[in-house]
């Protein structure tokens, strides 16, 4: 058994996370060790990655994301300011047709919500959306 | 062969040309008491398609006055464009005479001095007559509502909406869009769009639970030989600058490829002339313009901006027709085969000493008001100053409404919501309990009364002012900023959220707000559910009556700094 880069990646940032409880937010990992989690360390280009999210949400508890990626082999999202950042990751199969999620996400605050793409070729692609979440009111 | 967009551009000109014009001539035949209800009304028919546009009339039946924006500013590239030019730079940028009707109208300058000369604005039975008279030039024109028109006085807020629904009936309206109707809670909507003799348009607004759309995005008619499209577009952010509890199964957004989609299946079905109806903001529909393919009008709404010209953003036409009934715009289209090929537009000013009233809708206006009549006129007390709220900071009404807060509540701040509804009064007016209804009648009018510390009270100005004063119009949220009472600040609008507010002082110690003290505030309009207080139309009543006179005057507390 071999154990990989990306595991011991994972390991340590447990480690890190947990030894940092104490202090507010998390924000220890910060989105770059969350990205190189995923990449195993290699920085993502752009690709045909899209990612709808609304600019404002009207409910931070449930946030509609959608990610789209054509030739992705996996997906995973990132919500970097949340206490849990790891979303979900998703594995499309060889025969999937449509290279497509769309989820829900509780959001503790404004952040850049991030997708990651593993491509068919090994490589990896990234975009973002700036979603608000606002206390509201004031309404025009 | 000349182009489209070079006739848009010919016709844009000559519009240019012949407004100013036309509004000082007004202005003169004003003076003279001449301002007639054909001067209004001149206008050469043209093209094929006449569409009417009223947007924001905030149930607003009866003239008013209505001061506009004298600090009107705009995040980002709109700096400085319409429509956030006001007062002298309006004019200039217009080329409206100073003392001329329009200038009235349209701006703040010389408010009460000009105000004597040209009397109040608006009024559903002389909104009716400017109708009825276009229709009679354009029998098939198209009379289309922008929404906010269920909401804003006594009668609609003890009604349901229904005594504005009656008279929106009776004018004939071919189809509306919405934003503050949803305040009235989703069934009542549901329950008044399942009689409305017209189409209730909304692309943007989708069922939470299967993200399906709920009502009609669009609505087709066959106008003088055209293929006439009206999209509905309803404010995007309605479940977050209002309480979402009352429309809990509701998702609006922007939804800005739905839109693209939707011009698409209109074209395919052979629209002529594609029309937005929107209650998105201005600078939300400009930059929609900007990116979404294929639209030929978008009718503004929301933000109470009016325009004597059209703006065009590429090859889309952007018409704001203002608020409160205080304006009708009439845009006369020639539309062939697909194209819309020239146009001729009018901001029509609703001058209500210049115009009949329509005696069947000054009747139907009465009757609804009838059950009210007692109560609408009771007179509370006077005042000796202007009193208005529109603007991005405190207007006097609102540091009226935040002292009232603070005296009948014993709180030592007041939050009061930056809503860009209500109209003013002028100095030695009575202040009538319509009157306070008309800045403050709503369905969550809760005066409630809580502990905030000066961390809680700092940030919520600054995630406020953020959705007034973001750069990307797309993340503009909501109203004006929060107007306070009790305190002072200075804002720098360019700052990124978080550095905004700076110097925020208690006024009535003169000392700078303490972040870690807990303060008394005072506020209404809570979008949280289950807010608990007596109604701030009692409060403010109370205040007004206890005070017999009131004098209020300009906010000095308040610095705002741009750059």
């Amino acid at each position: 058994m071999t154990i990989s880069r990306r595991r011991i990646l994972a390991v340590a940032s447990a480690g890190l996370a947990v030894t940092l409880m104490p202090l507010p937010a998390q924000a220890a990992t910060d989105a770059g060790d969350l990205i190189a989690r995923f990449t195993d360390g290699a920085t993502p280009g752009e690709g045909p990655l899209t990612i709808s999210a609304p600019q404002i949400a009207e409910n931070g508890n449930a946030v509609g994301v959608e990610v789209a990626c054509p030739g992705a082999r996996s997906i995973r999202i990132l919500a970097p300011a949340n206490p849990n950042p790891e979303v979900c990751t998703v594995h499309f199969g060889p025969r999937a047709g449509s290279r497509t999620l769309s989820t829900r996400i509780r959001m503790a605050e404004t952040m850049d919500v991030i997708a990651l793409a593993e491509m068919e070729d090994g490589g990896f692609v990234q975009a973002s959306a700036r979603v608000r979440v606002t206390i509201g009111g004031c309404g025009g | 062969m000349i182009s489209r967009r070079h006739f848009l551009q010919a016709s844009l000109a000559a519009s240019a040309l012949l407004g100013p014009a036309a509004s000082g001539q007004w202005g003169r035949l004003a003076a003279q008491q001449r301002l007639s209800q054909s001067d209004l009304l001149d206008f050469d028919t043209f093209g094929n398609v006449t569409l009417i546009h009223l947007t924001d009339l905030h149930a607003q039946t009866q003239p008013i006055w209505f001061r506009e924006a004298s600090v009107k500013l705009g995040g980002g590239d709109a700096r400085g464009q319409p429509p956030h030019l006001v007062g002298e730079d309006f004019l200039a940028h217009y080329g409206l005479e100073r003392t001329s009707a329009m200038a009235h109208a349209l701006t703040h300058v010389e408010f009460e001095a000009l105000g004597q000369a040209y009397g109040r604005m608006g009024g559903l039975d002389r909104i009716a007559t400017l109708v009825g008279a276009i229709r009679a030039d354009r029998p098939d024109a198209l009379l289309l509502d922008g929404g906010d028109t269920w909401h804003g006085s006594l009668p609609a807020l003890r009604t349901d909406g229904q005594d504005m629904v009656n008279l929106m009936n009776a004018l004939g309206v071919d189809a509306m869009t919405s934003h503050w109707e949803f305040t009235l809670g989703a069934d009542r909507v549901d329950q008044i769009v399942s009689g409305l003799p017209f189409a209730f348009l909304g692309q943007n607004i989708f069922d939470t639970d299967w993200n399906e759309p709920v009502y009609e995005p669009y609505r087709l008619f066959e106008r003088g030989g055209a293929l006439v499209a009206v999209i509905g577009q309803a404010f995007p952010y309605t479940p977050i600058a209002n309480p979402a509890w009352m429309f809990p199964d509701l998702s609006f957004g922007i939804r800005e490829a739905r839109m693209q989609a939707m011009v698409e299946e209109v074209r395919a079905q052979g629209a002529d002339l594609v029309v937005v109806l929107s209650h998105n903001g201005f600078d939300v529909d400009r930059q929609m313009a900007a990116r979404v393919q294929g639209i030929d009008v978008i009718l503004t709404g929301h933000t109470h901006d009016a325009l004597p010209e059209p703006l065009l953003v590429g090859q889309t036409l952007l018409i704001a027709s203002g608020s409160n009934g205080k304006f009708v715009t009439r845009l006369d289209l020639d539309v062939r085969d697909g194209q819309m090929l020239g146009f001729r537009h009018r901001l029509i000013p609703v001058f209500a000493d210049a115009i009949d009233p329509d005696p069947e809708m000054a009747a139907l206006v009465a009757a609804e008001r009838a059950p009210f009549a007692e109560e609408l006129a009771e007179v509370l007390g006077h005042t000796d100053s202007l009193l208005y709220r529109r603007g991005n900071f405190n207007g006097t009404w609102d540091d009226l409404i935040c002292t009232a807060l603070m005296e009948e509540r014993d709180a030592e701040i007041a939050l009061s919501p930056g809503v860009r509804w209500g109209p003013s009064l002028m100095p030695g007016d009575p202040i009538t309990r319509e009157d306070v209804f008309n800045v403050t009648a709503m369905t969550y009018g809760q005066a409630y009364r809580r502990q905030m510390t000066g961390a809680e009270i700092h940030g919520a100005m600054e995630d406020i002012a953020e959705n007034l004063f973001h750069p990307d119009p797309y993340f503009q949220q909501g109203g004006d900023m929060v107007r306070v009472g009790g305190l002072g600040y200075r804002i720098a609008v360019d700052r990124p959220m978080g550095e905004r507010i700076t110097g925020l002082t208690h006024l009535a110690s003169g000392e700078a707000l303490d972040m870690d003290r807990a303060y008394t505030v005072a506020g209404w309009a809570s979008v949280t559910e289950g807010t608990e207080g007596p109604q701030i139309w009692d409060v403010v009543s109370d205040h007004i009556r206890k005070q017999g006179r009131v004098s209020v005057p300009g906010n000095e507390t308040i610095e705002v700094v741009t750059g």
